[in-house]
């Protein structure tokens, strides 16, 4: 399929920045992803390939790139994103418990998204927290000695 | 006892500005560093016996001396791997956030000693507080002569550029990085060329850790007798150990290298919490192997950890106590290493998801008495020399003493054909 979305003045602006900062056009490609992602919400095929032409490498090579990062999202993912870390300390200190209280209360299980938009929810690695485990992220921002109990309250504060 | 790398952070306060750090010695280290010779600067570093605090413990003024200094090569990068993302490792993440100065001045101390004149941050994406506080240190450091054009007056360029990641355990091994940093897929690069001769662009590079990078400005402050005074054993300097899990008081503690396991935990963690046992623990993050109750008089430095079969790593150690399964604990290991594997070789790309496999099939209670061969045969074919890179080694250092420690743990998971702890 040939592409028939193009980038934004904006987005190639962005992009046009990064590749300043690099000896060849295709170093800019991680971040350029990024950029598209902070606009778009996500990498459709149609966007990956006008990044792809716009960087002078193959939409291949491009997706071989995006799909290569776990946060790199090239399907759409819900108004809010919450990344439950699933690795060893949390492991311990009871995320499964955390999981479990997600999916009965948003009905989804990792790597789902509700069906109104509102969250997308994804595993993930080892958030560099682990003094405070279990900890989880909601976008930007981190929370720490996950309960239980404050959950709902966390979840609550998205829309 | 002095704590050079903590001594000016506390998360009761904002972290310093450029104008606190300066009133408490910030950047008078820079000033020294830039009177002395790139040679000289090497030489002192070497001389204090600095060991890389990523994992790997190599002497970091050793690494620094293979960059060839002849004048052939203008464009030199140095890069301060900030992607910490092995599982239970906290420690770089304080440090940035507690004192992000420290690391600036630190890195431009380092890339005058390779005479590089571009330097980079490879952050990890999920460490939001570090990129503000790091972009805004920085643009304190330009406003201030310290980057940019003519530093002090000295003529001594270099510019600074953070990179946020987008999340691959990959990036953390040093030729991935550059590949990361490039654009392209973050796989490791065969080596030779070590990348201080091509690196990054193909470019003379410097790959070290923040927390070696933080040790830098005390260094020349101080002298190297002084830094190797801080050590209590084999090793020089201080480090910042971490403990995770069930203990009263998990946390982050800077200490002079080789302190006990026993003191770190009993003393810094304050014991294991109410109500549970210590079975073992991993002393360096998830690729490291399992220590054990008779290890716990042994000092955590390299040469000590080491003798006791396993590894410092990053000096973060994660718990394992009596409520928690060792085959669940380890199946969640080996989940990571499998998920993270970058796809290269054969036998990383297809010998962790079958080691994950056969290990949920054990805590399901579906396991096979020949299982534990099969699992044996894994820990010696992903060993060191079968792979590409050191991920699958790795991740094998935790079964493997797994297998060893707590063998009847799995046996019984067999036996019962169920877990135990479920």
């Amino acid at each position: 399929m040939i592409a028939q979305e193009t980038l934004t003045p904006e987005e190639m602006a962005e992009i046009d920045h990064e590749i300043a900062l690099v000896p060849v056009r295709r170093a800019a490609a991680i971040e350029a992803l990024k950029i598209v992602q902070q606009h778009r919400g996500w990498v459709s095929d149609d966007s990956l390939h006008a990044v792809a032409g716009y960087l002078e490498i193959s939409p291949e090579e491009l997706d071989s790139v995006s799909t290569f990062y776990n946060l790199v999202f090239r399907r759409p993912v819900g108004r809010n994103v919450i990344l439950l870390c699933d690795s060893i300390s949390c492991y311990v200190m009871g995320y499964e418990k955390i999981y479990e209280q997600i999916r009965e209360r948003l009905g989804i299980a990792f790597g789902q998204t509700t069906p109104d938009g509102r969250f997308t929810l994804l595993p993930n690695a080892c958030l560099g927290t682990c003094d405070h485990a279990p900890a989880l992220m909601i976008n930007n921002e981190l929370f720490r000695n996950v309960t239980e109990n404050d959950l709902d309250e966390i979840l609550d504060r998205y829309h | 006892m002095e704590t050079p790398l903590t001594q000016h952070i506390s998360f009761d306060r904002p972290c310093y500005s450029l104008r606190d750090y300066e009133k408490n010695g910030g950047y008078q280290a820079l000033r020294k560093a830039l009177s002395l010779s790139p040679e000289n600067i090497t030489n002192i570093v070497q001389a204090s016996d600095l060991k890389g605090r990523g994992g790997a413990g190599f002497n970091t003024g050793m690494k620094w001396s293979f960059v060839p200094m002849n004048g052939h090569y203008p464009v030199k990068y140095l890069i301060a791997n900030a992607d910490e993302m092995e599982p239970g490792t906290f420690k770089d993440r304080m440090l940035m956030e507690g004192n992000p100065h420290q690391l600036i001045e630190g890195m431009i101390i380092s890339a005058f000693a390779i005479q590089a004149n571009i330097s980079y941050i490879f952050l990890r994406w999920a460490y939001k507080k570090a990129g503000r506080l790091l972009k805004h240190a920085m643009d304190e450091a330009y406003a201030a002569g310290y980057l940019g054009k003519n530093i002090l007056g000295t003529g001594y360029n270099l510019e600074m550029y953070l990179h946020t990641g987008v999340g691959r355990y990959i990036c953390g091994e040093e030729t991935a990085l550059l590949n990361a940093l490039e654009g392209k897929r973050a796989t490791p690069r065969a080596k030779p060329p070590f990348p201080q001769v091509s690196g990054l662009f193909g470019k003379p590079t410097i790959v070290n850790n923040v927390e070696t990078l933080c040790n830098i400005p005390h260094i020349i402050n101080n002298g190297p007798d002084w830094f190797k005074s801080l050590g209590k054993g084999n090793d020089a300097g201080t480090k910042i150990y971490g403990v995770s899990g069930r203990v009263k008081r998990p946390g982050l503690w800077e200490l002079p290298m080789g302190v006990s396991m026993r003191e770190l935990i009993d003393d810094c963690a304050g014991g294991m919490a109410n109500g549970y046992g210590f079975r073992g623990a991993l002393p360096g993050g998830a690729s490291t192997d399992f220590l054990v109750k008779e290890h716990l008089d042994i000092n955590l430095d390299y040469k000590s950890v080491a003798a006791a079969g396993s590894r410092l790593g990053t000096g973060t150690m994660i718990i394992l106590d009596d409520h928690t399964c060792p085959v669940g604990f380890v199946h969640n290991l080996e989940h990571f290493f499998a998920q993270e594997s970058c796809g290269w070789c054969t036998p990383c790309r297809e010998g962790l998801p079958w080691t994950e496999k056969i290990l949920l099939s054990i805590e399901r209670g579906e396991g096979k008495p020949e299982d534990l061969d099969l699992l044996d045969m894994h820990t010696r074919f992903l060993g060191p020399g079968n792979t590409f890179c050191a991920l699958a080694p790795g991740a094998m250092e935790p079964l493997q003493s797994a297998l060893k420690y707590f063998r009847e743990d799995f046996e019984k998971h067999i036996d019962q054909k169920k877990c135990p702890w479920r």
